[in-house]
């Protein structure tokens, strides 16, 4: 009987790869839920669409992390096998769907952060890496256009859509701090060239928004109080039913080709 | 199929129509020309296109419920990106078939709000429940290559626009076609908990495919106009036929049973099927299959919780053009 979660080893690489992974695969897997219910077909088209690249993006990454590790591991035992505390995506991914304008925002506030990142890690020293960046980015320019598009027509759109999107805002704002936070491990990846200082796209990023949210009529909260815990497999209490759903085939029927 | 529904029937006002426009229509029909929107047609091929592919077209939306149901639940992320990017493939085919509807005259919104009042019918097929993985191989395998064996001919139907859709529709839905049965494969080379789980979906889904094609010729009145103006090239029961005959050597080799104990090979090598159940048939097409109401619930529940948003989009585009003309006037 093979044991419940694989076991990772967790070196500075691997874990770097897993946790962007991560942050696609559970990203990808919340917009794949719209699928079938969006507000107009052509979003249902988008929204899978984006699902469908951020999983792709999963793919390439656990792959690479895979082969990092060296050990009996692959794409699916990492999206399959580990349980949540194992998970290290941003608290930002997992949470839930809700309404349209916060899946848009949710989405908005990552691509905007994901676009400036990928184009930043095209020159990474890690060959591999370097080539995920340039294939991601192109995918998250497109990401952050649809997402900005839709966050102006939501706040300069109805009353009601205002109030949405500006509620949305509010409430995901204190998952964006931990995009930009560093441990020691990437700290090292980034001086060798490997990583980049999530840091210095800050204020980019900022700028981003600021015009994107503006143009829109809305505002950027003003507290800077940030919820952190991903990274390290301390999330909210949404991602267990998340997994729970993503792996119930592997979980249910343990060891099988599919 | 996924007009299985279509009455063609209709109120016949052709006598108010020129009699030599009507003959010259019938004419450019028999010489296989295509009829494009703008050109004249009677009425009630006008009606007859637009019931049937808008039909069509909530078929293909409707259909990415049941395959829906399982893209968070797929078993490994290979069959995950594959499944998505295929219920991804049947809105466009429903988008792409709104707006062939579109050209004769209807627009999507009504179109739409005809499926949602439940007015206007889409394929019974959509009404049975996904329990299994498995139910994702099969639906792909059979009921995507019950749909290819009618719309192949469909390719050809008189009218222009649904003729072109189809080419493109019937080139993904054999590459969907093609991932079902690879599904199935995989599942029937597996454990005998796969294997069976395999049989199991066969066993439920045999049946219900076979109703797609629609009534028996014997007893279907509607499918004479059809066929004269080469809307419908084959009768149902050819078209099940067919379907029969390719799909058994594909169960065969799969290891799996077709649950027809009564089922035999004629002569000239056709695989004769037992009598349908054409009560289960009328029953579903009334409202009353296992997920009738669950289907046309969630359709209803995304179009209600949308409201706000395509109200959004359109009050923002409103502003803009108003902003558009202000600047243009200073």
């Amino acid at each position: 009987m093979p044991a419940a979660n694989i076991q990772v080893s967790e070196t500075p690489l691997v874990l770097y790869a897993l946790r962007r992974a991560d942050d696609a695969l559970i990203l990808g897997h919340r917009l794949s839920e719209w699928c079938g219910h969006a507000p107009m077909m052509e979003e249902d088209m988008a929204l899978s669409n984006i699902a469908l690249d951020l999983i792709g993006q999963a793919r390439e990454l656990y792959t690479y992390a895979a082969k990092t590790e060296d050990k009996d591991n692959d794409e699916d035992k990492l999206a399959y096998l580990r349980d949540v505390r194992q998970y290290r995506n941003l608290l930002l991914v997992e949470q839930p769907n809700g309404d349209f304008a916060q899946t848009l925002v949710r989405q908005f506030f990552y691509s905007a952060f994901a676009d400036l990142y990928w184009r930043a890690m095209m020159t990474s020293r890690d060959a591999t890496l370097a080539a995920i960046a340039a294939k991601s980015e192109k995918e998250s320019a497109y990401h952050l256009r649809h997402a900005s598009e839709w966050i102006i027509r939501l706040g300069d759109g109805t009353d009601e859509s205002h109030q949405r999107a500006q509620a949305a805002i509010d409430h995901l704002w204190a998952f964006t701090g931990e995009m930009f936070a560093v441990d020691e491990g990437e700290r090292a990846l980034i001086h060798a060239g490997i990583a980049v200082d999530p840091g210095t796209l800050r204020s980019r990023w900022l700028t981003t928004l600021s015009d994107v949210v503006g143009e829109a009529t809305l505002r950027l909260p003003q507290n800077d109080w940030m919820q952190q815990g991903g990274r390290s497999g301390r999330h909210s209490e949404h991602l267990g039913h998340l997994l729970s759903e993503l792996q119930s085939m592997q979980r249910t029927f343990p060891g099988q080709t599919w | 199929m996924y007009t299985q529904a279509l009455n063609t029937a209709e109120a016949d006002d052709r006598h108010l129509e020129d009699a030599a426009q009507a003959a010259h229509f019938q004419a450019r029909i028999d010489a296989e020309e295509r009829i494009e929107p703008n050109d004249w047609m009677p009425a009630a091929y006008r009606k007859t296109l637009t019931r049937q592919i808008s039909q069509h077209a909530h078929s293909e939306i409707v259909g990415m419920l049941p395959e829906g149901n399982w893209i968070t639940r797929a078993p490994t992320l290979r069959r995950k990106a594959a499944l998505l990017a295929k219920v991804q493939d049947e809105c466009g085919h429903g988008l792409y078939l709104y707006a062939a509807a579109e050209t004769l005259g209807t627009s999507r919104e009504e179109l739409v709000d005809a499926m949602l009042a439940g007015k206007a019918k889409y394929s019974s097929i959509f009404n049975y429940p996904t329990l299994t993985w498995a139910d994702i191989g099969t639906i792909g395998w059979l009921v995507d290559g019950a749909a290819i064996m009618n719309q192949i001919p469909l390719c050809r139907c008189s009218y222009g626009p649904y003729a072109r859709a189809m080419i493109r529709v019937c080139k993904e839905e054999s590459f969907h076609q093609r991932q079902g049965y690879e599904i199935m494969l995989t599942l029937c080379g597996g454990s005998d908990e796969q294997k069976a789980m395999a049989q199991d979906a066969l066993d439920r889904w045999w049946w219900p495919v076979l109703m797609m094609f629609g009534p028996p010729d014997a007893t279907s009145q509607h499918s004479d106009v059809s066929t004269k103006w080469k809307i419908k090239r084959f009768s149902n029961d050819e078209l099940r036929q067919k379907f029969v005959d390719a799909t058994v050597p594909q169960a065969q080799y799969l290891g799996l049973t077709i649950p027809d104990p009564g089922m035999t090979q004629d002569a000239e090598g056709h695989w004769r099927y037992s009598e349908i159940d054409w009560t289960e048939f009328k029953q579903v097409l009334a409202g009353n299959g296992p997920c009738n109401r669950d289907r046309v619930a969630a359709r209803r529940k995304a179009h209600d919780d949308g409201a706000w948003v395509r109200e959004a989009a359109a009050a923002y585009a409103a502003k803009r053009a108003h902003r558009q003309t202000a600047q243009a006037a200073e």
